[in-house]
């Protein structure tokens, strides 16, 4: 299963219970908001850096882009331009937002 | 036809002594429409002549960062108009320096030139106010 992420770590609590949530097989797309929990030396690094031990970590560019977060990426994150979304969310069996 | 107001006192008191306004700010921008609105309510209020201070705390510190571009999500970037509050005599902005450092961000981030505080300072910013409006 995709799972997409769009809120800020800092401001809810969605990525976390979302990566508690993976299981095996499982990747995560980090959009919108979502794309603060890609950066490094926030409080959030360290958890995500656990669970992409795991599990394949996406950012969506565009997102990061805009925020001017694009230079500050967690190493091993992955980013994917729109076209990439589409293809994860084909590749995937299903998709599940989180809100 | 009698126009109505809204019961709102339409007539301008221009004698009334200047109050100190602080913006707080704690949304990141783009994902919600908070960070754009709380810019266009502080440019509207710069027309009034009040005392006007902004913080940034919480993801809202991620407003004024550097390198925004916004070009492939369709959307305005708006982080060059807090460059120009300083032609408004907007220049008491303020970031919280505990916000900063849980995302791992330093002042030479920022667009525009801020006063990092402690959370403790923010307090007594925000104490010291006569109107505070959150976003």
């Amino acid at each position: 299963m995709l799972h997409t992420v769009n809120k800020s770590p800092t401001e809810r609590n969605t990525l976390e219970s979302c990566l508690k949530h993976l299981t095996k097989g499982c990747a995560v797309l980090l959009i919108e908001d979502g794309v603060y929990g890609a950066l490094k030396g926030t409080v959030s690094t360290k958890m995500v850096e656990q669970a992409l031990k795991h599990h394949p970590i996406y950012a969506l560019y565009p997102d990061l882009e805009a925020r001017g977060m694009q230079d500050r990426v967690i190493d091993g994150i992955k980013l994917v331009d729109y076209s990439g979304f589409v293809d994860l969310a084909v590749e995937y069996p299903s998709v599940q937002s989180w809100l | 036809m009698t126009e109505v107001t809204g019961g709102i006192e339409m007539e301008e008191d221009t004698s009334g002594k200047i109050k100190k306004f602080l913006y707080i700010n704690r949304k990141a921008p783009y994902g919600t429409i908070y960070a754009l609105e709380s810019l266009e309510v502080v440019l509207i209020a710069a027309a009034f002549d009040q005392d006007v201070s902004l913080a940034f705390l919480d993801d809202g510190v991620y407003e004024i960062i550097k390198g925004q571009h916004t070009r492939t999500i369709d959307v305005k970037n708006f982080s060059p108009t807090y460059r120009a509050l300083e032609g408004y005599d907007i220049e008491k902005l303020y970031v919280e320096k505990e916000s900063m450092e849980a995302r791992g961000l330093k002042e030479e981030d920022f667009i525009v030139p801020v006063k990092v505080i402690s959370a403790k300072e923010m307090a007594d910013l925000m104490q010291s106010q006569d109107v505070v409006l959150s976003f």
